[in-house]
């Protein structure tokens, strides 16, 4: 499936600020994954990964996102959903420059963002072993009869291959968990292309076979994806059961600074991917919808400038932890360890 | 094994292991709402061993959960569970099983702490049936006690005795770090003893001195332990002084216990059902070794299974595999006359 292209606005009941807000997250995870390569060139930084043509689709999904009271499981592309719930510029230049001040104390790689408060459980880089945790967490919410609450769980489209994805989008239909598995499919795991990981290409398909509703949308459009993540979080808060969504997006980086796309895709396909730039063509709609004016998008831009600068300078400035802190948070209490 | 008591254990009762383990659990699920049980058959058929029978019926299905044949999500799930706040207790049906389950447990539970740095915790409990001496045959059988000792942020325990399991599995369910709580299945119903009243525990990471000698020191675990101490009481007659060390938790180990006997006896004899290479009788020897060599008088010695990938279910190839009091009671007498 290709990215439709947004013709026109048609604003699903958001206001001008809400639409104004998508676009600034979306500004904002552009700029902010630019510094982090930029940080990776200047030799400041080991490691980036960007969410690039992510932006419309996280963005969406973090609006429909309830602040305090649902849960969040992402993975290790979704910078846009985490600051769409909450967490802040200094709060992932942290993370990028390993600093002891970041949530999980420099010790996970970049991008892998968790925040209790905000609701965003902790995970590793190892695909899908997060979706079981999703699951569970959404346990608790039914077991506990919270209604009004439930997990919103992501994962790229070449996670859906592992074992315990099926594991666990199984266990949730079977006990009706509230519980929206998104799947970001932009096409792409690492180098091998969608065709290699399945067969049967329309992920949101699969749903049928779980016995829940299933859907796929533009990813690309920040509105109908908010719109679709609504729908299915709303039905999941209110007793309804699981949904499985598919957002179709694209990867317009290498996978990470460590990567060199070049050598498994052509630079035409991702040119033309390029065309259907999902930030740029929700600006264009904004104006052109009355939304905002080219002024007030250039000021949005500086905005978010200044935001990035701010934060990447206080991170860099802050210290990184000490080296006794690796023997902390092994268990509770302090540990001896085994020497 | 109706459950007529509203606690199992309101007085001192002679019990069995499988009645310990299915005693505390019941305690536990009665004191606690968010202690839940999840795992395969351990609902309507109450576990393969009986250990939750009609738990179902008082609890009711959402706390005594019939998984899917799915082990990594039994455990993931439960990690899940444990990250927002529940009690989990997972179930892998038999040891054997676990495989599947190895990322949830090394790369997810035992992080989970470490990688949020304290943020989100997983006060977890795996508890899953293991060893030999049943005609289990290749996988129904194993020791995996060595696949997880080598991973800081996860506990170990394997006890022996009755009243051990029903203090250490109540030191687990309070635990607010995951545990792995072994209970091997040869001693399920082959293990009575006189278990206290009343709720308690017994420190996870403290062995247990369970007979005092002078001449060398045995360390083991599990049914192995039973095995050890008939030996060394059998040696007694001999006027042969062994003293015996029941390590109750793997991880952490209680090194001070081992190291004190070690530097009394100055001989030392490991005892395991799990294969010798990289087994836990690697990693004590090696702390010995390190730690108290020259109080040694003789090598350290162990007496574990054959290198070999599993024991048969033929009868000669499981008892080829396996340990015997005789085995051990040689081994012992000729590492205190070395």
């Amino acid at each position: 499936m290709s990215v439709k292209t947004t013709t026109a606005l048609d604003r699903r009941g958001l206001s001008d600020d809400q639409l104004r807000r998508l676009f600034a997250n979306m500004l904002l995870q552009r700029q902010l994954d630019n510094r982090g390569f930029q940080l990776n060139r200047q030799g400041k930084v080991p490691f980036a990964l960007g969410s690039e043509g992510h932006e419309a689709l996280q963005a969406g999904a973090a609006l429909a996102f309830e602040r305090g009271k649902d849960v969040l499981a992402p993975y290790y592309r979704d910078l846009g959903l985490c600051l769409g719930v909450g967490l802040t510029p200094y709060e992932i230049m942290l993370s990028i420059f390993a600093r002891a001040g970041d949530h999980n104390g420099g010790r996970q790689f970049p991008n892998h963002y968790s925040s209790k408060s905000l609701g965003i459980l902790s995970f590793s880089s190892i695909l899908a072993a997060h979706i079981p945790h999703a699951v569970g967490a959404a346990y608790v919410i039914a077991y506990r009869g919270e209604v009004g609450r439930a997990v919103l769980c992501t994962c790229g489209d070449g996670t859906t291959s592992e074992g315990e994805w099926h594991e666990s989008v199984n266990f949730a239909s079977i006990h009706r968990l509230p519980v929206v598995f998104l799947v970001e499919n932009n096409l792409w795991a690492i180098s091998t292309p969608l065709s290699k990981q399945m067969a049967q290409p329309e992920i949101w398909k699969r749903a049928a076979g779980y016995g829940m509703p299933g859907k796929r949308f533009n990813g690309f459009d920040p509105i109908e994806t908010y719109a679709c993540v609504k729908e299915a979080l709303d039905r999941a808060r209110s007793g309804g059961g699981p949904t499985l969504l598919e957002g179709m997006c694209y990867r317009f980086l290498a996978h990470s600074t460590d990567d060199n796309d070049m050598t498994y895709r052509t630079k035409e396909e991702v040119v033309e991917r390029r065309k259907n730039d999902p930030v740029q063509r929700f600006e264009a709609l904004l104006i052109e919808g009355g939304v905002m004016t080219r002024d007030d998008a250039t000021a949005m831009k500086q905005e978010v400038l200044a935001q990035t600068n701010d934060a990447t300078d206080r991170a860099e400035a802050m210290p990184f932890p000490q080296a006794h802190d690796l023997y902390a948070n092994v268990y509770e209490g302090a540990w001896e360890p085994w020497q | 094994m109706a459950v007529t008591t509203s606690d199992m254990t309101a007085s001192a009762q002679t019990m069995n292991n499988v009645e310990a383990v299915r005693a505390t659990l019941y305690d536990a699920l009665r004191s606690d709402d968010r202690v839940i049980i999840l795992g395969e058959d351990v609902g309507a058929r109450g576990n393969v061993f009986l250990i939750t029978k009609d738990f179902i019926d008082e609890f009711g299905e959402r706390r005594i959960i019939d998984t899917p044949i799915a082990e990594a999500s039994i455990v993931g799930i439960a990690v899940g569970m444990a990250m927002e706040g529940l009690r989990p207790i997972a179930e892998i049906q038999f040891a054997d099983f676990i495989y599947p389950a190895f990322n949830q447990i090394v790369g997810e539970a035992a992080k989970t702490r470490y990688r949020s740095n304290g943020e989100y915790t997983c006060p977890l409990v795996i508890r899953t049936p293991y060893g030999g001496g049943v005609r289990g045959a290749l996988s129904h059988s194993v020791s995996v006690e060595a696949l997880f000792y080598h991973v800081p942020g996860l506990k170990i325990v394997a006890p022996a005795f009755p009243a051990d399991v029903k203090g250490l599995l109540n030191a687990s369910i309070d635990d607010p770090d995951p545990v792995l709580f072994l209970e091997h299945k040869k001693t399920y119903r082959l293990i009575k003893g006189e278990v206290p009243a009343g709720h308690y525990t017994i420190p996870i990471g403290k062995a247990n001195l369970l007979k005092e000698g002078t001449q060398l020191s045995v360390v083991s675990y599990g049914l192995y332990v039973h095995w050890a101490l008939e030996a060394a009481n059998a040696l007694d007659a001999e006027g042969i002084s062994v003293e015996v060390i029941d390590l109750r938790s793997i991880r952490p180990m209680d090194r001070g216990t081992i190291l004190q006997s070690v530097e009394k006896t100055r001989k030392l004899l490991i005892v395991h059902e799990d294969n010798k290479f990289g087994g836990v009788g690697a990693e004590i020897s090696a702390m010995v070794a390190e730690e108290a060599l020259f109080h040694l008088d003789a090598p350290i010695r162990r007496l574990c299974a054959p290198d070999v990938p599993a024991m048969g279910y033929a009868e000669t190839l499981e008892h080829e595999y396996m340990s015997s009091p005789a085995k051990i009671a040689a081994a012992m007498r000729e590492l205190a006359t070395f």
